[in-house]
């Protein structure tokens, strides 16, 4: 079972999450129940600091031994920092998705669309009417 | 899509299913690098009911199978097992499968899961062609259930419940017997590269043996093992997948199985295929690992000096040695361990090296 989606965080259909840090950035990366879906993540490909990203568009590859899943931003703006961590141990996201498995820090143009990403209670409704 | 006499069993373990040559197929049960751990450490068992199986038997089966298969089966002795290709008449190749002799006049043939039909409209074809009336061919593949159990403790769980002396049982040999008091038939072989048996019996009772060596099998480790371990278990034994690696406009000696190609018989292609070993071939299948990060996949490009010169067939991340690997056509000139190449990645160019197979080999 899915670790239970934290409350302190945005969600995206697509199953990525988005937490505010203050000063206008975000942390994102994927949801526990999207790590389930995949397991064995062997290879994170990471964008480049100071890509410009657009929300909902490519930004990140994960690639499990089986399959090769893109990562969509959640917000647009400019990535400020990425997990290097998950270059060497990708395996982070299958154990901790929530935390030191996080992906990318956006600094956001527009606050409004993290504003208009869904609660955890309706992400947790999502996943339940479309559990894969 | 169909389903195997296992399929309810795939479902009550919580296997995530997938379509595989029209069959609904566990692609794993919990993680496939488990899964794949597990079959090289301890066991692991494997639902491959859906194979085909073709019963050939009668005064004139070897002549048929003999024009059939590119393997020269003249001096093959009964319960000897052999690879062998079917190819064209061009030599491209139409199936890889396996011929057991089971008795006088009497062989069955084991087919890939998306071949079975093909294969059996092609034999039956030839067997017109010769006039071989006295070669009676039976697509027993709705008849038989079939399950591998592989890994370097397979002999032993399976000699809880098999009679007769599995341990004297070589390579490639197969034996008529009961498993579970039910008649069977075992062979020392798979496609993970361990050690292991594939294991037939009828369809209606293959769940039995399943049930069975499941339970005899868990102190042991004996874990279920999906598709997706079972291809990346193939891949670093450097074992070829139809599909992939092969289909019809590929010939055995551009691909790793001139070994099974014995020109001096005939049979069809024979011809064709003489003529391109006498010539060379231009492209040949080739093991690599990419030196750089990524992990290349079926269809991706290979490139040399910024020009594309393949294509990947199947690529992956290899558990065992921790790296990306893959097998990939090439121009003959970069076929040396060694040779320096890339793989677009995504728009990237990733630096491969080409490498020896195959990428990993069991200590025995």
């Amino acid at each position: 079972m899915a670790k239970p989606s934290p409350h302190d965080r945005k969600y995206t259909k697509e199953h990525e999450w988005a937490k505010a840090d203050g000063a206008g950035t975000i942390t994102m990366g994927i949801t526990d129940h999207a790590q389930e879906l995949l397991t064995d993540v062997v290879y994170v490909e990471l964008p480049a600091v100071g890509r410009k990203v657009t929300q909902a568009q490519p930004i990140a590859v994960v690639e499990s031994v089986k399959s090769v899943s893109d990562i969509f931003a959640p917000v647009s703006g400019e990535v400020v920092e990425v997990n290097q961590a998950l270059e060497a141990t990708p395996e982070l996201v299958n154990k901790d998705a929530f935390g030191e498995g996080w992906i990318a820090r956006i600094r956001m143009e527009s606050p409004a669309e993290l504003d208009g990403l869904m609660t955890a209670e309706q992400y947790e409704e999502h996943i339940k009417s479309n559990p894969h | 899509m169909k389903k195997t006499p296992l399929y309810e069993r795939h479902l009550a373990l919580g296997a995530t299913m997938t379509e595989f040559g029209g069959w609904a197929m566990p692609v794993q049960y919990t993680s496939v690098i488990d899964e794949h751990r597990n079959t090289r450490t301890l066991a692991g068992l494997f639902d491959v009911c859906h194979m085909g199986e073709i019963d050939v038997r009668g005064p004139q089966a070897l002549e048929l199978l003999q024009w059939v298969m590119s393997r020269d089966l003249a001096r093959q002795q009964i319960g000897e097992m052999k690879l062998s290709a079917i190819t064209t008449e061009k030599g491209g190749i139409i199936d890889d499968v396996t011929v057991y002799k089971r008795g006088d006049e009497q062989y069955m043939v084991v087919t890939n899961a998306a071949t079975r039909e093909g294969d059996l409209a092609w034999i039956l074809k030839a067997k017109e062609a010769r006039g071989l009336d006295k070669a009676v061919v039976t697509d027993c593949s709705d008849t038989l259930g079939k399950v591998d159990i592989q890994g370097p403790l397979a002999q032993k769980i399976l000699e809880e419940i098999v009679e007769g002396d599995l341990a004297a049982l070589r390579f490639y040999h197969a034996m008529d017997t009961r498993v579970a008091g039910m008649h069977a038939l075992v062979s020392r072989s798979g496609y993970t590269g361990e050690d292991g048996f594939e294991v037939y019996t009828e369809a209606g009772r293959i769940g039995e043996i399943w049930d069975l060596l499941m339970s005899i099998g868990d102190p042991h480790g004996l874990k279920p093992a999906g598709l997706g371990a079972r291809d990346t278990l193939r891949l670093e034994a450097g074992m070829m997948l139809f599909g992939h690696e092969m289909c019809q406009t590929v010939t055995p000696y551009e691909v790793i199985y001139g070994w099974i190609t014995d020109l001096d018989k005939e049979f069809i292609g024979r011809d064709a295929l003489k003529k391109q070993k006498e010539e060379g071939v231009r492209r040949k299948l080739v093991g690599f690992e990419i030196v750089d990060r990524g992990i290349a996949r079926h269809g991706y490009r290979v490139l040399a000096g910024g020009e594309k010169i393949g294509e990947v067939t199947s690529g992956t991340f290899s558990p065992t040695l921790g790296k990306a690997i893959g097998l990939a056509f090439v121009p003959v000139q970069y076929k040396e361990p060694g040779t320096e190449l890339e793989v677009e990645i995504r728009n990237q160019r990733a630096k491969a090296k080409v490498v020896a197979l195959p990428f990993y080999r069991r200590r025995k």
